[in-house]
């Protein structure tokens, strides 16, 4: 089980900005270790923000995004007490997700 | 002669020229890095490593299935508040100068049962591998955030180490004739494009030693102080300088003594 | 907004971080369907017209009502800090693509209505190249791009 993600979610104006840390190795598998072997590829390919049950963000990813991951991004339509949902699957099926409530 | 003269003048201009654009290529090179830490500084990983910290410092580990809550880290047992700003110091239950590291390690041993090869064991971690130590060093770091280093040098054990430390930074050795001070104790040095840090002077040893731990992108990984004098040494074709050696801890109390007065801020964000 | 307090982020001041593991098998009906992951446009290799082929489009045009915000050096190319924003009308998703990566996708976001074009997020760089936000809005593809130069600084270590 992959280690919990670090989520803030605050409302700016009249919308809410979301800034998410997940814990994921991202292996490009271009990288080779001490013994000259390549380490196999590892990484996040779908991620998806949920909030309410309508979706606010969703994302396709390949290993060239940067090892634990940082993602920002804004949305209308929900309020202080809201809860955002956001959840990651990887290239070995292993699923991750975790919620955080809507600061005002 | 006039000739030659003109010609010299020109060729002075020439390089004063070229001198100027240089140095203000290298300038603005500096302002696009500062610009470029700038931009990472929101969302550090670190705080990864700080909630594991967390969590592992409250955990019931070991033979003995204790926590570390009752380690006194120079502060009092269990107070983790503001505990880096004293370390390294002198403690009376071990007779020694212990940094936060060797302090982990013999509340490890002495808490929680284990052995101190268990203890130092992989210090540092790497890719796929997450170890203890570097995540509680992350989160005791991140509560003595805004509080500024005060070590003291009161104590004998603790001037003999501060006088080893400094002569350590000092010591210029292995095939490089290297010491610390061949890269840290002068004004304007540089490696490539990173400017270094004078540690002798305090305002950039104030600068440096509060901003580790840090969580370096080029490793992936929260790094601490006891890492980074262990990569210099490797850095310099030194010896291996070992997990928590007194020669570890006596350069870290000589640094910590330089940095007087700085305020913390890690774990830091860098390159 | 400094992530930096770890203590804000666990505080009872209307956050709360709760982990919600999905076991096996457990998955509600919503999330039971796989996710769709386009291989083929993770695969290619420096050409933008290929890589709006492999998403569907044909051509792409450059366009000044895209912005994209990062330092103009990367001091390290694992880890260059990025924000694209789209003025573009029905704006659907951003991407980020890297011209000079093994391939070139580095990621691409959908963006609901009600959710701003707007994105940050942090990819790698195997070198200094051209980094393009590839924005597709009315069933269009438009671009802008800048150059990052990728620097590995200091002793490598």
């Amino acid at each position: 089980m992959a280690d919990p993600m670090k989520i803030r979610a605050t409302v700016v104006g009249d919308k809410v900005e979301v800034k998410v840390l997940m814990a994921h190795e991202m292996e490009t598998g271009q990288r080779k270790d001490s013994k000259g072997a390549i380490v196999p590829a590892w990484f996040i390919q779908n991620v998806t923000a949920t909030v309410n049950g309508k979706t606010v963000l969703s994302a396709e990813w390949g290993p060239a995004v940067a090892k634990n991951p940082f993602l920002s991004f804004r949305f209308a339509g929900a309020k202080a007490g809201d809860k955002v949902v956001i959840t990651w699957t990887d290239n070995h099926g292993d699923k991750r997700s975790d919620e955080a409530t809507i600061a005002a | 002669m006039r000739p030659k003269r003109i010609a010299a003048a020109a060729l002075a201009a020439g390089i004063l020229s070229a001198g100027l654009a240089l140095a203000q290529d290298k300038d603005s090179t500096s302002r696009q890095i500062e610009r470029y830490r700038e931009a990472l500084a929101d969302g550090n990983p670190a705080e990864l490593w700080e909630a594991r910290g967390e969590s592992l410092w409250k955990e019931k580990r070991g033979p003995k299935a204790a926590s570390l809550e009752r380690c006194d880290l120079g502060l009092g047992p269990g107070v983790v508040k503001g505990a880096y700003t004293v370390l390294p110091k002198y403690f009376a239950d071990t007779g020694k100068v212990e940094d936060l590291e060797s302090r982990l390690v013999t509340c490890m041993v002495a808490l929680q049962g284990f052995t101190p090869e268990q203890a130092k064991k992989d210090p540092f971690g790497g890719p796929g591998k997450k170890v203890p130590m570097d995540a509680l060093v992350a989160y005791i770091a991140s509560e003595s955030r805004g509080m500024p280093m005060h070590v003291s040098i009161a104590n004998p054990k603790e001037r003999e180490a501060y006088e080893l430390g400094r002569q350590i930074f000092f010591y210029r050795g292995g095939p490089h004739d290297f010491a610390c001070a061949s890269c840290h104790g002068a004004e304007g040095k540089r490696i490539r494009l990173q400017d270094l840090p004078n540690l002798t002077n305090p305002a950039d040893a104030r600068r440096a030693y509060t901003t580790w731990p840090a969580y370096r992108v080029s490793q992936g990984e929260v790094r601490s102080m006891q890492w980074r004098l262990n990569d210099c040494f490797r850095q310099q074709r030194f010896p291996e300088l070992e997990f928590t050696s007194p020669a570890s801890i006596a350069l870290s109390l000589y640094l910590a003594r330089t940095a007087e007065g700085g305020v913390m801020d890690a774990p830091a964000i860098k390159r | 907004m400094k992530m930096g307090r770890r203590r804000a982020l666990q505080s009872a001041s209307g956050v709360a971080v709760m982990g919600l593991a999905m076991a096996a098998g457990l998955l509600r009906p919503s999330t039971a369907r796989a996710e769709a992951w386009n291989k083929a446009a993770f695969e290619v290799k420096g050409s933008l017209n290929e890589e709006v082929k492999a998403l569907g489009g044909s051509g792409a045009t450059e366009s000044k009502d895209i912005s994209m915000t990062s330092p103009d050096i990367a001091e390290n190319g694992a880890v260059v800090p990025f924000t694209v924003t789209s003025k573009l009308p029905k704006t659907e998703s951003i991407a980020l693509l890297v011209e000079k990566n093994p391939n070139m996708l580095a990621a691409n976001f959908t963006i609901p209505e009600g959710t701003e074009p707007w994105i940050n997020t942090r990819i790698k760089m195997g070198q200094t190249s051209n980094v393009i936000a590839l924005v597709k809005a009315d069933g269009k593809y438009y671009y802008t791009s800048k150059e990052v130069k990728v620097t590995l600084g200091g002793c490598g270590g």
